[in-house]
C-alpha cells in the first residue's frame, strides 16, 4: 500500500469509533471499549507501519511523504488539505500512537470494567465503592474523538488542519476534565481550562491569519522549507515596530503554545485539569495534547528562529520563547516541591518539563527539544498512569477501612512498594527518567542534551535556570516516590491498598520500557565511552526536518557533570528528607522554608491574583456593568420608558377622547332611544279599538289641517 | 229628484253608526258589523256620485262591486278568525283580545 494512503487512514478509526459508540454502541460497555481500543489498535498498527516506512526513506526531510487535495477554494488559490510525514511528525506519531494505545487499554481497568455497577453511583460523579463508571461508554467515545484530533494534528501538512485538530483536542480536554461534572471543582476546572487555552488559541488564530495574509499559504513545506519565503518574512517589518513579520507571527503562534502547553502566564489551567479521570490527565494533560503545543513550536522552528544562525545572538522572538520556557521550568518546579496531591505534583512537573522544551526551542536546540518532547511523553504518561494506579489502590483501602482520608494526598500514603510492586517499580523508572537519572533513563539523555545545548551556545542564564529546575525536579520526584512508596504506611487505607488489574499494569510496563529505551536512540556521538556504541539515530533523523542539518554538539564535561550532579543530588536530598516521614507530621520543608513554603503551596497566589485581576472584574463587568447598568438600566430602561409613554398616551386617549366623547355620545343616543321607547310603549295596549281611536284622532287632525289651515 | 246631498248625509250617518259600532262595541261580531256598515256607507257614496256626476262612466259601479267582493271575503275571514279566537280563549270581547302589546 502507498504510505500516503496509510497516513490518510491513520486518524479515521478513532473518529469512526466515536460515532459508533455515541450513536449505537453506548448501551453496551464491553462493545464500546472494544470498539474504542480496537480502533486505536488499528491506528497504532497503521502508525507503526508508516513509521517503519518513514525511517527507511533516505533523506526523509527533503523527500517527505506528502499528499494533499484541494479543500476550500479561496479566490484564485485554494486551501489545501493534506498530510505530511517528515521526521518530526514521524517520531511524534510514534509516541502518540504508543501512549494513546497504552492509555486506552489502561482506561478499561481504571474505570473498573468487569465490576458490577453500584446503584448508589450517579452519572457525573466518580464511582464510590469500586463499581464500574456509570458513563463508561461516554468516556471511550470522548477519548476516541480526542485521539482523532491528536492524530489529525500530527499528520497534517498545513496550519489550518493542525488548528482544527488542536481545537478538537481543546474540546475533548474540556469535556474530559469535566467528565465528573457532578463535582463543582471539576466544573470550575473545565471552564478554567477552556477559557485559559482559548486566550492562547485566539492569538494563535491571529498568527495563522497573519501568516496566510503574508505568504498566501498555510502549508508547512511551502513556508518553512523555502529559504526565499522565510527570508522575505524576515526582511519585511511587521505592524509592530522593531519586529519582523516572521518575528511577530512567531510570537503569535508561540502564544498558542503558551496556552496549550500551559506555559507561564497561562499555566493555571493545567493543575486544575487534574480533576478529570487519571487516564485523561495522562493522555491529554501530560503525553499528547500539551505536547501538541511544543510540537507546534518545533514545527514552526524555522519561522521562530528565522534570521538567526547558530552561534549568533538570539532574535527578540527567540528571547521571548527562551525566557518564558526557562522561567516556567523553574517556576513550576518550585511549586511542585510544596504540593501534597500526587497528581498535582505531576501536573506542575509537566508544566516545568514543557518549559524545558520551550526553552530548548528558544535557544535553537531543535533536536534536543524534540527529543525531550518524546521521552517526556513516555515517562510522564507512565507517571500519571502510575499515580492513577496508586490512587486506585488507595481508594480500595479507603473503602475497605471506611477511613475518611484523601486518597490523593501523598502524606496519607507510604509503604506502598510492598502492596503494589509493579506500580512501584514502573513509577520508580518513570520518576528516575523524569529526574534524569544518569545513563540509564531516557530523561537523562534528553535533558542533558538541552543543558549541553544551552551551555555549549553560551546561554548561561538559561543553562543555570534549567539546571536549578532540574535539581528541584529530582528533589520533588524523590519526595513523591519516598512519600508514596517508601517508609511505613501512614494510614490504615495505605495498609489495605492493593495492586491494580492487568489492564492497568500492562500499559505501565510498556511505557516503562520506553521510558528507559527511548533515550538510547539519541546518545550523542561524542559522549565518552557510550557515544558511538549506538549511532545517534535521533539526531540524524529528526535533524533532517530542517533545511540545514543542525550540527552535533562537541562534548563538554561541564553540562554533563552539572546534569549528573543535580539529578543525583536532588534524588539523594529528596530521599534523605522524606525517607521516613511518620504519620501526622507536617512536611519537613515547612519547618525549614517557613513562609516561603506557604507561598509555594499556594502556587505563588497566581489563582488568587488572576481571580482578583480577571475573574472578579469579569464578574463585575457581567453582573454590574452589563447586567445591571447596560441591560437593566439602559436597555430595559429605554424599553420601559417606551412602554410607559405608550401607556400614558393610551390612557390619555382613553380618558380624554374615547370615554367622554365617543362613548358618551353613543351612550346618550342609546339612552335617548331607550327613554323614547319606554315612554311611548304605553300606547301599545294591544287593543284594536284603541288603535282605531288613535288612528281616527290623527286622521281627524290631518283632515282638519288640510281642510282648515291649508285650504 | 232627491238632491245628492241627501244621499251623502245618509251615507255619512250610516258611516258614523258603523264607526261608533266598530269603536265602542265590545263584541267582536258587532265590530265586524260596524265595519260592514261603514263599507256600505262608502258604497252608497260611490253609487250616488256615479249617478249624479258621471253617469256615462262605469267606474263608479265597478268600484262598488269590488268593495262588495272585498266586504264579503272580509266577513268570511273575520268570522273564521272570531270562531278561532273563541275556541282558544272562550271570549270574543274585543278588550280581552290584547295579547299583542308590550
Amino acid at each position: 500500500m502507498q504510505p500516503e494512503i496509510l497516513a490518510w487512514l491513520i486518524p479515521l478509526p478513532p473518529i469512526l469509533a466515536f460515532f459508533l459508540i455515541i450513536l449505537w454502541a453506548y448501551r453496551n460497555n464491553r462493545l464500546s471499549h472494544t470498539i474504542a481500543v480496537g480502533s486505536m489498535l488499528i491506528s497504532w498498527g497503521l502508525a507503526m507501519v508508516l513509521f517503519w516506512v518513514a525511517i527507511r526513506v533516505e533523506g526523509l526531510g527533503h523527500h517527505p511523504i506528502v499528499s494533499s487535495i484541494p479543500w476550500l477554494p479561496t479566490g484564485e488559490t485554494s486551501l489545501q488539505f493534506g498530510i505530511l510525514i517528515d521526521p518530526l511528525s514521524a517520531v511524534t506519531l510514534f509516541f502518540v500512537a504508543w501512549t494513546c494505545l497504552a492509555i486506552f487499554l489502561y482506561s478499561v481497568g481504571y474505570h473498573n470494567f468487569g465490576k458490577r455497577r453500584d446503584p448508589d453511583d450517579r452519572p457525573g460523579l466518580p464511582p464510590k465503592a469500586g463499581g464500574i463508571e456509570p458513563m463508561y461508554a461516554r468516556f471511550f467515545a470522548f477519548i476516541s474523538l480526542f485521539a482523532f484530533g491528536m492524530l489529525t494534528l500530527v499528520i497534517s501538512d498545513n496550519l489550518l488542519l493542525l488548528f482544527i485538530g488542536w481545537e478538537i483536542m481543546g474540546l475533548c480536554s474540556y469535556l474530559l476534565i469535566g467528565f465528573w461534572y457532578g463535582k463543582p471543582s471539576a466544573r470550575d476546572a473545565m471552564v478554567k481550562a477552556f477559557i485559559t487555552t482559548r486566550i492562547g488559541d485566539v492569538l494563535m488564530l491571529l498568527g495563522l491569519a497573519y501568516l496566510y495574509s503574508a505568504t498566501g499559504t498555510l502549508n508547512f513545506r511551502a513556508i518553512l522549507f523555502d529559504e526565499q519565503v522565510l527570508h522575505s518574512l524576515v526582511e519585511t517589518p511587521s505592524v509592530i515596530g522593531g519586529l519582523s513579520t516572521a518575528g511577530l507571527i512567531g510570537i503569535l503562534l508561540f502564544l498558542g503554545t503558551v496556552g496549550k502547553s500551559a506555559q507561564w502566564p497561562l499555566h493555571v489551567w493545567l493543575p486544575d485539569a487534574m480533576e478529570g479521570p487519571t487516564p485523561v490527565s495522562a493522555m491529554i494533560h501530560a503525553a499528547t495534547m500539551v505536547s501538541a503545543g511544543v510540537y507546534l513550536a518545533l514545527r514552526f522552528f524555522p519561522l521562530l528562529t528565522a534570521g538567526w544562525h547558530e552561534g549568533a545572538s538570539l532574535t527578540p522572538t527567540m528571547l521571548v520563547v527562551a525566557s518564558i520556557g526557562a522561567f516556567t521550568a523553574l517556576f513550576a518546579a518550585t511549586i511542585a516541591v510544596a504540593q501534597v496531591d500526587i497528581k498535582r505534583v505531576l501536573a506542575y512537573s509537566t508544566i516545568s518539563q514543557l518549559g524545558y522544551m520551550v526553552a530548548a526551542v528558544g535557544i535553537g536546540a531543535f533536536v534536543a527539544g524534540a527529543f525531550h518532547l518524546i521521552t517526556h511523553a513516555f515517562f510522564k504518561g507512565l507517571l500519571f498512569l502510575g499515580s492513577g494506579s496508586v490512587i486506585h489502590g488507595m481508594e480500595h483501602g479507603v473503602q475497605h477501612t471506611h477511613e475518611h482520608v484523601d486518597a490523593q494526598d501523598m502524606f496519607n500514603m507510604g509503604g506502598l512498594r510492598r502492596k503494589m510492586p509493579i506500580t512501584f517499580w514502573t513509577f520508580l523508572i518513570g520518576g528516575f527518567a523524569l529526574s534524569g537519572f544518569p545513563l540509564l533513563t531516557a530523561g537523562f539523555w534528553s535533558k542533558d542534551e538541552i543543558l549541553a545545548d544551552a551551555y555549549g551556545h553560551g546561554y548561561l542564564v538559561v543553562f543555570i535556570t534549567l539546571a536549578v529546575a532540574a535539581l528541584l525536579t529530582a528533589f520533588y520526584t524523590m519526595r513523591q516516590i519516598s512519600l508514596t512508596f517508601l517508609g511505613h504506611p501512614r494510614t490504615d487505607a495505605a495498609k489495605h491498598a492493593h495492586e491494580s488489574v492487568w489492564t492497568m499494569t500492562l500499559p505501565l510496563i510498556v511505557l516503562a520500557i520506553f521510558a528507559v529505551g527511548v533515550g538510547w536512540v539519541g546518545i550523542p556521538e561524542h559522549f565518552p565511552v557510550l557515544g558511538g556504541l549506538v549511532p545517534n539515530w535521533f539526531h540524524d533523523f529528526v535533524g533532517g526536518t530542517l533545511i540545514e542539518h543542525p550540527h552535533a554538539l562537541d562534548f563538554n564535561p561541564v553540562p554533563l557533570i552539572v546534569s549528573i550532579g543535580v539529578a543525583l543530588g536532588g534524588l539523594l536530598l529528596g530521599w534523605l528528607v522524606y525517607r521516613r516521614v511518620p504519620a501526622g507530621v507536617p512536611d519537613p520543608l515547612q519547618r525549614w522554608l517557613g513562609p516561603i513554603y506557604t507561598v509555594l503551596k499556594n502556587k505563588y497566589y497566581f489563582d488568587e491574583f488572576y481571580h482578583f485581576l480577571f475573574v472578579r472584574p469579569a464578574y463585575w463587568f457581567a453582573e454590574t456593568f452589563t447586567y445591571r447598568w447596560i441591560d437593566r438600566g439602559l436597555i430595559d430602561g429605554f424599553l420601559h420608558g417606551v412602554g410607559r409613554t405608550a401607556l400614558r398616551v393610551g390612557s390619555f386617549l382613553r380618558n380624554a377622547i374615547d370615554l367622554p366623547i365617543v362613548n358618551g355620545l353613543a351612550d346618550r343616543f342609546s339612552e335617548g332611544v331607550k327613554w323614547l321607547g319606554r315612554t311611548f310603549r304605553v300606547v301599545q295596549t294591544g287593543r284594536v279599538q284603541e288603535y282605531l281611536i288613535i288612528g281616527l284622532v290623527f286622521t281627524g287632525l290631518l283632515l282638519s289641517y288640510f281642510l282648515l289651515v291649508q285650504p | 229628484m232627491i238632491p245628492l246631498s241627501w244621499y251623502l248625509i245618509l251615507a255619512a250617518g250610516l258611516f258614523c253608526v258603523g264607526l261608533y259600532g266598530a269603536l265602542a262595541r265590545r263584541n267582536a261580531l258587532a265590530i265586524l258589523m260596524g265595519i260592514e256598515l261603514m263599507l256600505n256607507a262608502v258604497n252608497l257614496n260611490l253609487v250616488a256620485f256615479w249617478r249624479y256626476l258621471t253617469p256615462n262612466l262605469i267606474s263608479g259601479q265597478v268600484f262598488v262591486l269590488i268593495v262588495l267582493a272585498v266586504a264579503a271575503s272580509e266577513a268570511a275571514v273575520g268570522l273564521a278568525l272570531i270562531i278561532s279566537i273563541y275556541r282558544r280563549r272562550s271570549t270574543i270581547a274585543a278588550e280581552d283580545i290584547d295579547m299583542m302589546k308590550w
